[in-house]
């Protein structure tokens, strides 16, 4: 038992010291899950926007298979882009395995399908009155979409902080695209991976924790926006 | 002699298989205020929203002065369309302040803020909301929220403006003060009015001229 009140009390030593280590892990976990966030938000709440007011041969298909996407596991993610990416893949020659690039594409895959599905029933629940209102006073079609979108905006950032909240904390597609690789892929999910393994637990418990508070600041944020959603 | 805002052809709407609207002949005068008035299901909001060029007739033309406006190219009804503007039946706030609300139709014309306070200032002015600007739309009474929406259609200066059963849904305290600003508007502004209404009596204390509709047909 002794190991784990160890682990504890070196953990908060770490984090009290703001050991250089930790730090930049911690950083590098927010920045590819953030770049990776933004991109997916990109175009995630573009296609759940256009699948809520468009009519198109294929909807309910399409809806589905959003729907389906949300229960993709990471390590098949991983997967499929260790084999476009890797030497031998398609895409082989931009050399992306194991950088943070091959991480944020497999993360991006990882939030688009959330992003999409969230925002898709965030304007299906926004009154049909305001595209026409905003027509009525002069909109042009493109402001009228971004009038929809602003009266969804607390439902759409939900969608973004649920992405985030999902990409930050998976660990089978940053292991698998990044590797790992200490001061350069290494990022909190698989470095606790590999410091429990290792038996490192002060380290492991000391990242745990940062990814606790990270998880619970944006319940935070997620709640106060729901709250706001009206 | 009086100009001619719109002339109206032959107009016929179809829905359905079922002709909605079928109006031979009408002509509305600049300044005047024009009634439509019909039961429910007589065509007048179809009637409104194809004059605002929010929908498209099926036969049919329309001059909106002595210009053909039936079948242009969508920038170009653009151009249009921001010369007038629609009050709904049922009007939407959006989910921001009163001031926020009027300043839109604003906004989307990139008017400068300077010139946009003064003509807030004004359109509040006009409904008797002077004191409103700062409050939240969804904390109004339904008879207030129908002033906003004629403030947020006037703030635009447009040259017709269009209201569709402007007092169908608030208390009778509220359809006298909106029926007070129509007056207004055309003693002030002199913004063509076309209302509609199923009420006659309404239709004849306030308006100019008085178009009825049965059936989609005048």
């Amino acid at each position: 038992m002794d190991f784990i009140f160890e682990g504890i009390q070196k953990a908060f030593q770490l984090i009290l010291t703001s050991d250089s280590e930790i730090f930049n892990i911690v950083l590098l976990s927010l920045k590819v899950s953030l770049i990776a966030v933004i991109l997916a938000s990109l175009l995630g709440v573009y296609l759940g926007f256009l699948m809520a007011v468009k009519d198109y041969w294929g909807k309910r298909f399409s809806v589905s298979l959003v729907n389906t996407l949300l229960a993709l596991p990471t390590v098949v993610i991983g997967l499929i882009v260790y084999s476009l990416i890797s030497r031998r893949g398609p895409l082989g020659v931009f050399g992306l395995l194991y950088t943070p690039s091959a991480m944020i594409i497999g993360q991006f895959i990882l939030a688009v399908p959330i992003i999409i599905a969230l925002t898709h029933s965030a304007i299906q629940g926004i009154d049909k009155r305001v595209r026409n209102t905003a027509l009525t006073l002069g909109a042009t079609e493109a402001q009228s979409a971004w009038m929809v979108i602003k009266e969804a905006r607390y439902a759409v950032l939900a969608a973004v902080i649920t992405g985030f909240g999902r990409v930050i904390a998976e660990v089978g597609a940053a292991m698998m695209l990044g590797g790992n690789i200490k001061g350069s892929t290494r990022v909190m999910t698989t470095a606790i991976a590999l410091e429990t393994t290792k038996g490192e637990f002060g380290f492991a418990i000391a990242l745990g924790i940062i990814l606790l508070f990270v998880a619970f600041s944006i319940n935070i944020l997620l709640h106060y926006f729901q709250s706001k959603r009206v | 002699m009086d100009k001619l805002i719109f002339k109206v052809r032959n107009l016929k709407k179809v829905y359905n298989n079922k002709i909605v609207l079928d109006v031979d002949n009408l002509n509305f005068q600049e300044g005047k205020i024009y009634a439509i008035v019909g039961p429910n299901g007589s065509g007048k909001t179809t009637l409104l929203n194809i004059l605002n060029l929010l929908e498209k007739p099926d036969e049919g033309q329309i001059f909106f002065y002595n210009q053909e406006i039936t079948n242009k190219s969508n920038s170009d009804t653009l151009e249009i369309r921001r010369r007038m503007t629609l009050v709904n039946q049922d009007p939407l706030l959006f989910h921001s302040t009163v001031y926020d609300n009027i300043a839109y139709g604003l906004k989307i014309r990139s008017i400068p803020s300077k010139v946009q306070k003064n003509r807030i200032r004004s359109a509040l002015n006009i409904v008797g909301l002077s004191s409103f600007k700062d409050r939240k739309a969804n904390q109004l009474s339904g008879g207030e929220a129908q002033r906003v929406v004629i403030a947020r259609a006037l703030v635009i200066e447009p040259e017709v403006l269009f209201l569709d059963e402007p007092t169908a849904n608030i208390d009778q305290k509220h359809m006298d003060v909106v029926e007070r600003i129509i007056k207004k508007i055309k003693k002030e502004i002199k913004t063509t009015v076309i209302f509609s209404t199923h009420d006659l009596s309404q239709a004849y204390r306030l308006a100019d001229e008085v178009i009825s509709l049965l059936d989609g047909r005048n």
